[in-house]
C-alpha cells in the first residue's frame, strides 16, 4: 500500500514538473540550472549530490554501452523532432515572409487563389485609379497586372512537376523592391525572353542563365535569375503580353498587385473597390494573402512531428530506465555504504537524476547538431501554391535556435522520466541487503 | 522448439529488463506500422487496377491549361480507345472554403471511363437525363448529410455564370460507392454534367480542362497514349498523355517524397533500436556466462549455445514488434474509423505485415549475433572460474 502511495505521488510530482517544463520559456530554464548550480555549490547537501554524482560519472566508462543507450536514444528523438519541425517552420516562413501590409492584391470576386482568377485589362485599368493606390514621380499608379499560369517542366530527379510561370510588366518589380536580380538582367519586353527564381534554377532541369526553355510551340531564353527571399522564388517571370497568347489566354490577367500610399490606405482602397460597381473583384493585403495560403500545412506537419517524436521519445524512455537501472543495481553497494556511513536519501537521488539529465542533454545536442549539420541549409518543394495548378513552392527547412531549445527541451524531459525511478528506487534501497548483496 | 522453454527462462530472467526492452521495440514497430502504412497508402493510389484502364489527356503545358473541344472527335477516331469522356476542373466551394472537396464537370459518358464506381442503373440514367444533375461519393453524401434530389449549391472559384453570379445549384441525382476499397478516396468527389457547365459559364466555352479515355487493353496504353499525343503535335494545343495511375503518382511525388521522409525517420529509429536491444542482449549474455558453461559441459554443443541465444534475441524482438504492430492496426483502424476514408493511411495488412516480420527476424539477429558469438567462443573453465 504504502509503495502504491509512493508510486502514485511519484507520477504526479513527474505530470506536474512535465508540465511546468514544457512551460517555461528559456530563461526560466537558465534561471533553474543557476539555481541548481548554488544549490549544488553552497548547501551541505548539494556539496554531498555532487561527490556523489562524481563518483557516477567516474564509473560511466565501465558502462559506455548502456550510458550510449540513453545518448543515442535521445538524440535519434530530438533529431526527428527538429528536423520535421523544421520542415513545418520553413514552409511557414516562406509564405509569411512573402508580401508587406502596404501592398494589396486584387483577385476576381470568389476566386480565392491568384490562379483561379480571370481579370479584364480594363479592371486592371480602374483598379489602379482607385484612392489609397501610390503614384510614381510622373503621377502614374504604381500597380502591376499580372498573370499567372502554370508550366509542367521536368526538376532534377528527371519527374514532372507543375511550376508558376508570372507573366509581368515593369510595375512588378516596382511593387516588389525585394526582388532582385542576383545573374544577368531582366527581359526585355516583348520578346521571348525569361528571369528565373533561385529556387527554381536549383531545382528544375536544364536551368542556366544563356539557355533555352521549351514552353509551348516557342523556345525561350533565360537571361536572368532573381533572388526575392520569399514565395517568387519558387516562380519564372516573363512579358505578361508575350506569355499569355502562348498559354491561350490573350490579354486577360490573374491579379493586379498596388503599392499604397501606406499600409492604414488599405481600409480606404478596399471599401472603395467594394462600392465600385463596374469592379467584382476580392482584395487583400499581399502579406494577409500569403500568409492565408500557409494555413494550416504547418500546423498539420508540427502535429505529425510531434505525434511521431512522442513514440520515439516512449521507446527512448524505456531504453533510459533500463540503462539506469542496471547502473544503480551495479552501484548497489557502493549507495548502500553511502546510506549506512549517514547520507541522506536527498542526494542519492539527486546524483542520480543529474547522471541521467547530462547524459540526455549530450544526447540532445547531439540530435540538434545533427538535425543542423544535415538539414540546416536543406531545401525541398512541395505543391502548395493553391488552387487547381498545384505549383512547386520551393523552401529551406529552418533550423532556427527556438527550434533547437525545443529539441533540448524535449532531451531534458526524456533524461527526467528516465532517471526518476532509478534515483528513487537507488534511495530506497534498504541498506542491509544491499550491502549483502553480490 | 524443444528448448523453447530454455530461451523463455532466459528472457524471464530479468522481468523488468525484459518488458522494458520490449517496450521500446513496441513503440519502433508501432510507428513503423503507422508510417508505413501512409507510405503504402501514396504508394498504392498510383497502382489501382481501374488506373491502369484509364488514360488522361491533358495540355503538354500542364494542368490548368485548356484543350479544345475539337479533339474529341478526333479522340474518338484512336483505335484501342473504347470511350473518350471530357472533364473540367471546377473547384467549387460549398459554404466554407475550409469545406474543401474536389468537384469535377463530366461529360455524360464519364462512368464508361471510370469505372472505379458503382453507380445504380437508375441514378446514372438520372444523372445522364437531368440538364443539371450531380452525383457524389457516399463519403461525401455522409460528411454533407445529402440525400437523393436535394438542391446543392456550389461558390465557383474559376467558373462564374454568364451573368457574373458565382453561385451554381445542382441536383443531386446519384450517390455511388468504390468498387475497391483502395479507391475508396473517390467517394469524395462531386460529379456534374460538363455539358451544363459548358452552357452556363461566363468564358472559355468549348474548352476542355482535360480528356479522360478508356483503353481497350492496358498493355497498349503507352502505345495509344503516343497515338493519341501525335495528333496535336506541332499545334499550339500539344497534349501530353499519360495513364491515370502514372498521373496520380506524378501528383503525389509533387506533394512530398513521402517514402524518403518515412524511410529516414524509420532509418533513425532502428539505429537506436538496435543499440538498444542490443545493448539489453549484451548485459544479459554477460551475466550469464558461468550458465552458459555449465550448459556446454552438460553437453551442449558451440552451435546450440549460438542458436539459443540468437533464438532469444529474435524473440524479445517479435514479441515485442508483434505487440506495437497490433497495436499500430488498431490505431490505424480507429483513425479510420472516426476521421473518414479519406486519411491517407493503409489497412494494416498483409504486406506490412510481412515486411515487419522480415525486419524483426533481422534486428533480432543483428542485435543478438555478437552475444552468441561471445556465448559460443567462451571456454568452459574460464567461463565457471569467473574469469
Amino acid at each position: 500500500m504504502n509503495k502504491f502511495l509512493l508510486g502514485l505521488l511519484l507520477v504526479v510530482v513527474l505530470i506536474v514538473c512535465l508540465v511546468v517544463w514544457s512551460l517555461l520559456p528559456w530563461y526560466g530554464a537558465v534561471a533553474a540550472a543557476v539555481l541548481l548550480a548554488l544549490w549544488l555549490a553552497l548547501t551541505a547537501t548539494g556539496r554531498r549530490t555532487l561527490s556523489v554524482t562524481g563518483v557516477g560519472l567516474a564509473t560511466l566508462r565501465s558502462r559506455w554501452g548502456a550510458s550510449s543507450v540513453i545518448v543515442i536514444g535521445i538524440a535519434g528523438v530530438v533529431g526527428v523532432l527538429v528536423a520535421m519541425l523544421a520542415m513545418g517552420e520553413g514552409l511557414q516562413a516562406t509564405l509569411q515572409g512573402t508580401g508587406s501590409a502596404d501592398t494589396a492584391i486584387v483577385i476576381r470576386a470568389g476566386s480565392q487563389v491568384e490562379s483561379n482568377s480571370v481579370l479584364m485589362h480594363s479592371d486592371a485599368v480602374l483598379i489602379g485609379q482607385q484612392p489609397g493606390v501610390a503614384r510614381d514621380a510622373t503621377g502614374h499608379p504604381i500597380a502591376s497586372p499580372e498573370v499567372l499560369l502554370a508550366v509542367s517542366l521536368p526538376k532534377n530527379n528527371g519527374q514532372d512537376a507543375n511550376l508558376s510561370v508570372r507573366g509581368v510588366g515593369e510595375e512588378a518589380w516596382a511593387v516588389r523592391p525585394n526582388v532582385k536580380i542576383i545573374a544577368g538582367r531582366k527581359f526585355t519586353p516583348g520578346t521571348l525572353e525569361l528571369d528565373v527564381g533561385k529556387g527554381v534554377m536549383a531545382q528544375f532541369k536544364g536551368m542556366a542563365i544563356g539557355s533555352d526553355l521549351q514552353l509551348g510551340s516557342q523556345k525561350w531564353k533565360i537571361v536572368g535569375e532573381f533572388d526575392s527571399g520569399d514565395a517568387f522564388n519558387s516562380e519564372i517571370w516573363a512579358d505578361a503580353s508575350t506569355i499569355g497568347p502562348v498559354f491561350h489566354r490573350g490579354s486577360s490577367l490573374s491579379s493586379v498587385t498596388v503599392r499604397l500610399t501606406s499600409p492604414s490606405a488599405f481600409t480606404v482602397f478596399k471599401a472603395a473597390l467594394a462600392t465600385n460597381p463596374q469592379l467584382k473583384v476580392d482584395a487583400e493585403t499581399t502579406h494577409q494573402y500569403f500568409a492565408d495560403q500557409a494555413g494550416g500545412i504547418n500546423k498539420l506537419i508540427r502535429w505529425l512531428g510531434t505525434t511521431i517524436a512522442i513514440i520515439m521519445a516512449i521507446g527512448a524512455i524505456f531504453g533510459a530506465l533500463n540503462s539506469m537501472y542496471a547502473a544503480v543495481a551495479t552501484r548497489a553497494r557502493e549507495i548502500a555504504t553511502l546510506r549506512a556511513v549517514g547520507f541522506q536519501g536527498t542526494p542519492v537521488v539527486a546524483s542520480v537524476l543529474l547522471e541521467t539529465m547530462l547524459l540526455a542533454l549530450a544526447g540532445g545536442v547531439l540530435g540538434a547538431f545533427v538535425a543542423w549539420a544535415v538539414f540546416g541549409h536543406f531545401t525541398a518543394s512541395t505543391s502548395a501554391g493553391g488552387g487547381f495548378s498545384f505549383t512547386q513552392m520551393i523552401f529551406q527547412f529552418r533550423v532556427t535556435p527556438a527550434l533547437l531549445w525545443t529539441g533540448i527541451k524535449w532531451a531534458l524531459a526524456i533524461g527526467f522520466i528516465g532517471g526518476l525511478f532509478p534515483a528513487v528506487r537507488a534511495a530506497r534501497l534498504p541498506v542491509t541487503t544491499a550491502l549483502r548483496e553480490l | 522448439m524443444k528448448y523453447f522453454h530454455l530461451v523463455w527462462s532466459a528472457l524471464m530472467r530479468r522481468k523488468t529488463r525484459t518488458l522494458f526492452t520490449m517496450f521500446s521495440v513496441l513503440a519502433a514497430f508501432l510507428l513503423f506500422g503507422m508510417l508505413d502504412s501512409v507510405r503504402t497508402s501514396f504508394a498504392d493510389a498510383g497502382h489501382s487496377v481501374s488506373g491502369a484502364h484509364q488514360l488522361i489527356t491533358m495540355s503538354k503545358l500542364g494542368l490548368g491549361n485548356q484543350l479544345p473541344l475539337s479533339l474529341q472527335s478526333r479522340l474518338e477516331a484512336v483505335p484501342g480507345l473504347t470511350a473518350v469522356a471530357r472533364v473540367s476542373w471546377f473547384g467549387g466551394i460549398y459554404q466554407d472554403p475550409k469545406n474543401f472537396f474536389p468537384n469535377e464537370a463530366v461529360s455524360a459518358n464519364y462512368f464508361a471511363v471510370q469505372d472505379a464506381v458503382v453507380l445504380p442503373p437508375d441514378q446514372l440514367k438520372a444523372f445522364q437525363s437531368t440538364r443539371d444533375g450531380a452525383v457524389v461519393g457516399a463519403t461525401l453524401a455522409k460528411r454533407f448529410g445529402w440525400k437523393v434530389g436535394q438542391q446543392i449549391p456550389l461558390e465557383a472559384t474559376i467558373w462564374p455564370q454568364k451573368d457574373g453570379s458565382n453561385t451554381w445549384t445542382f441536383k443531386l441525382v446519384g450517390i455511388f460507392h468504390a468498387r475497391d476499397a483502395s479507391e475508396k478516396s473517390i467517394e469524395g468527389v462531386m460529379f456534374f454534367r460538363w455539358k451544363y457547365f459548358d452552357e452556363a459559364r461566363q468564358f472559355a466555352q468549348g474548352s476542355v480542362g482535360w480528356y479522360q479515355t478508356r483503353v481497350a487493353n492496358p498493355e497498349h496504353a503507352d502505345q495509344v497514349a503516343t497515338a493519341i499525343d501525335a495528333l496535336s503535335k506541332n499545334s499550339d494545343h500539344e497534349t501530353k498523355t499519360v495513364t491515370a495511375n502514372a498521373f496520380t503518382a506524378s501528383f503525389i511525388s509533387q506533394l512530398a517524397n513521402i517514402g524518403l521522409i518515412v524511410g529516414a525517420i524509420m532509418a533513425a529509429v532502428f539505429f537506436t533500436l538496435i543499440l538498444l536491444t542490443g545493448n539489453t542482449m549484451a548485459q544479459a549474455v554477460r551475466e550469464r556466462i558461468p550458465e552458459l558453461a555449465v550448459l556446454k559441459t552438460i553437453g551442449f554443443s558451440n552451435r546450440s549455445v549460438l542458436l539459443l541465444v540468437l533464438a532469444e534475441a529474435v524473440l524479445l524482438v517479435v514479441i515485442g514488434g508483434v505487440a506495437g504492430m497490433l497495436l499500430a492496426a488498431g490505431v490505424v483502424g480507429g483513425l479510420k474509423a472516426a476521421l473518414g476514408s479519406q486519411l491517407p493511411m493503409a489497412p494494416v495488412g498483409g504486406s506490412i505485415w510481412g515486411e515487419a516480420l522480415i525486419l524483426m527476424i533481422l534486428i533480432g539477429v543483428v542485435v543478438g549475433v555478437l552475444p552468441a558469438l561471445r556465448g559460443m567462443r567462451l571456454k568452459i573453465v574460464d567461463a565457471l572460474a569467473g574469469r
